[in-house]
């Protein structure tokens, strides 16, 4: 534990070359340099195995790290484990209440656990946090009568039993229904609407690109992107498709003009548009004489630079 | 017993959380208070434990009924019966003995298993349900959680063993005459000395099975199995039987976990025999700390990855 975070109150998590070595000698987090203003809604993607959850362990100070160091919310961990852990909501690894409590006294059983509160508000409280998730009505239920959905609220509910600053949600869709799916990016806009960071991992990047404001992209173990939504959008560079016969004469054209990383396939050759329009590209290769069956502009989709960053899947990487 | 809540007392304040923003103490200790009392109530609350007490309190009823239905009508057994505890032959003339045999015959094995349960599930069963992650994000602290999770264990051992001695003594008063109270020794003490001696009794197996209860909280912080810690306590405590009773293990028995529990009938003999009982009491607030120790160096050390 050598480096330590950058002190600086703006940042609602920071760590500095956190590294998570498991005993086995896997390492399952390697040097992630993480960066998460206040007030925003950071997604924190990557596939499943890449680390993501042993990074949240180690925020939330339940694992130590190997080397490195992490502040949350300015307090370093694990050491203020205590002292900060009262102001940030968490949901990690799914829902686990006790099966023989019902919602209430589950939520009852964490907010007794919790210096930093008043027994006399707990009513209020979980009243309120079950209504926030719509489960007021299971209140009484037993925790292990609950549907999957109905355990993911309660988890929810229990991250918002107490006013926080930060709210750390790992998965917090797994296993719900595109219903529910729906009703947790509700909430995490709610609540981010009302200035709590909110620190949201998952594995679908379709799952968090409507609520971030930021993301950071973990690939065995590595953070591999960091940053605002769209400057990640901006890395996604367009390319030009040109199908034509004269594939040698259309390559020269774009040498021309300028084209970054021509492709050429059988029947077309793809380049980097660049700052070029592609009419000028088009009034380009009809001038050359050139025969153009098919002209196209790509965008690659957010999911596909996701997945030019994380890798293909179905190999494990590690 | 006493010395046991000692050592809680003790290990409180050492736990080494120097925390820069300490409350007020009295906001800290009612909320600390607060999480033991829900601690306590879902211990107590819970199906699975309250029917282990249930049983527990079925035995010294069948014991009684049992030798009710033995004892030779008429009174006054003559001469003193070779195998069990002395006092099984003193049950005909006093019911208080029930009370007795009954912790003699429980100490055994189902107060253990009872202890064992509830101790081996503590810290593993809450890991097992994965519900350690979220009382220890809530934040409940690592030494906190550890020393409810123990003083809710104590309490636990208690109400076994008092719950056992107690049904006793009703069963005791119902079937059998009491009475002024015929000790070992010979002598005889009013009804009411005779009661203390139970009361001494039960609060010197409650800190016997307070120590086993220290034993099953490390274990617990070694596994998220909690059947598995239950299982090795169980087993623990019948080999430190079994080589308790191996002639050839005399030099290591006085050691054993278990070996002093039967060392409360020096409170059935006048005078009390004090050292055994010392060493007895001893040997328990060495379990109990020095696993306490063990179940906090793990627990505040290791990664919770359940």
């Amino acid at each position: 534990m050598t480096a330590t975070a950058p002190e600086s109150p703006e940042l609602a998590i920071a760590s500095s070359g956190l590294t998570k070595r498991f005993r086995g000698g896997q390492l399952a987090v390697d040097q992630v340099d993480l960066a998460v203003p206040r007030g925003a809604v950071y997604g924190f993607l990557g596939p499943n195995g890449s680390g993501k959850t042993t990074t949240i362990r180690m925020l939330l100070g339940l694992a130590y790290p190997t080397s490195g160091s992490a502040q949350v919310l300015g307090v370093p961990m694990p050491e203020g484990a205590v002292r900060v852990l009262s102001r940030v909501g968490s949901l990690v690894e799914g829902p686990a209440f006790y099966p023989y409590l019902s919602g209430w006294d589950n939520l009852a059983r964490y907010d007794s656990a919790d210096a930093s509160v008043s027994a006399r508000t707990a009513r209020a409280r979980i009243g309120t946090a079950l209504d926030r998730v719509g489960l007021a009505a299971a209140a009484k239920k037993k925790f292990r009568n609950y549907s999957l959905g109905m355990k993911q609220r309660l988890a929810i509910a229990a991250a918002l039993l107490v006013e926080r600053d930060l709210i750390v949600l790992d998965e917090p869709t797994n296993g719900l229904d595109p219903q529910g799916t729906r009703e947790v990016r509700t909430l995490i806009r709610q609540i981010a609407a009302e200035g709590i960071t909110v620190f949201v991992s998952s594995h679908l990047l379709a799952e968090v690109e409507q609520v971030s404001s930021h993301v950071g992209v973990m690939r065995a173990g590595k953070l591999v992107f960091q940053g605002e939504l769209a400057a990640l959008r901006r890395t996604a560079a367009p390319r030009i498709a040109v199908r034509t016969p004269d594939l040698t004469a259309a390559a020269e054209v774009m040498k021309k003009l300028g084209l970054a990383d021509p492709v050429a396939g059988d029947d077309a050759i793809t380049a980097e548009l660049g700052d070029v329009q592609p009419e000028s590209v088009t009034a380009e290769l009809v001038h050359a004489g050139i025969a153009v069956r098919a002209l196209t502009v790509e965008s690659p989709s957010l999911e596909d630079l996701f997945v030019g960053l994380t890798g293909e899947g179905f190999d494990v990487e590690r | 017993m006493s010395n046991v809540e000692l050592t809680n007392a003790d290990l409180t304040s050492v736990q080494p959380t120097g925390r820069a923003d300490r409350p007020e103490s009295a906001g800290t200790v009612r909320a600390n208070l607060r999480f033991f009392t829900n601690e306590l109530r879902v211990t107590f609350f819970r199906r699975r434990n309250q029917l282990l007490l249930l049983v527990a309190a079925l035995f010294p009823l069948l014991i009684g009924i049992g030798l009710k239905a033995a004892a030779p009508h008429g009174g006054g057994g003559n001469g003193p019966g070779s195998g069990g505890a002395a006092f099984f032959n003193q049950l005909a003339g006093n019911g208080v003995f029930l009370s007795f045999i009954a912790l003699s015959l429980l100490l055994i094995l189902v107060l253990p298993v009872v202890v064992a349960v509830v101790a081996g599930d503590s810290i593993a069963g809450e890991a097992g349900y994965g519900t350690l992650r979220y009382l220890l994000t809530v934040p409940a602290g690592r030494t906190r959680l550890l020393v409810v999770k123990y003083a809710t264990i104590v309490v636990w051992c208690m109400a076994a063993v008092f719950i056992v001695s107690a049904v006793a003594l009703v069963v005791g008063a119902a079937l059998f005459p009491v009475g002024s109270v015929t000790l070992l020794s010979g002598d005889t003490v009013s009804l009411g000395a005779g009661l203390l001696r139970v009361l001494w009794v039960t609060l010197y197996l409650c800190a016997a099975m307070a120590a086993i209860g220290a034993i099953g909280l490390a274990i617990s912080t070694f596994t998220e199995h909690s059947i598995g810690a239950i299982a090795a306590l169980m087993i623990l405590v019948v080999a430190s039987e079994v080589v308790d009773n191996i002639p050839q293990f005399a030099t290591v028995a006085p050691y054993l976990p278990t070996h002093w529990w039967n060392s409360f009938d020096a409170l059935l003999r006048t005078p009390i025999d004090t050292t055994t009982l010392e060493h007895g009491l001893l040997s328990f607030v060495v379990y109990a700390v020095l696993f306490f120790l063990i179940a906090w160096a793990r627990f505040t050390s290791s990664d919770v990855t359940s």
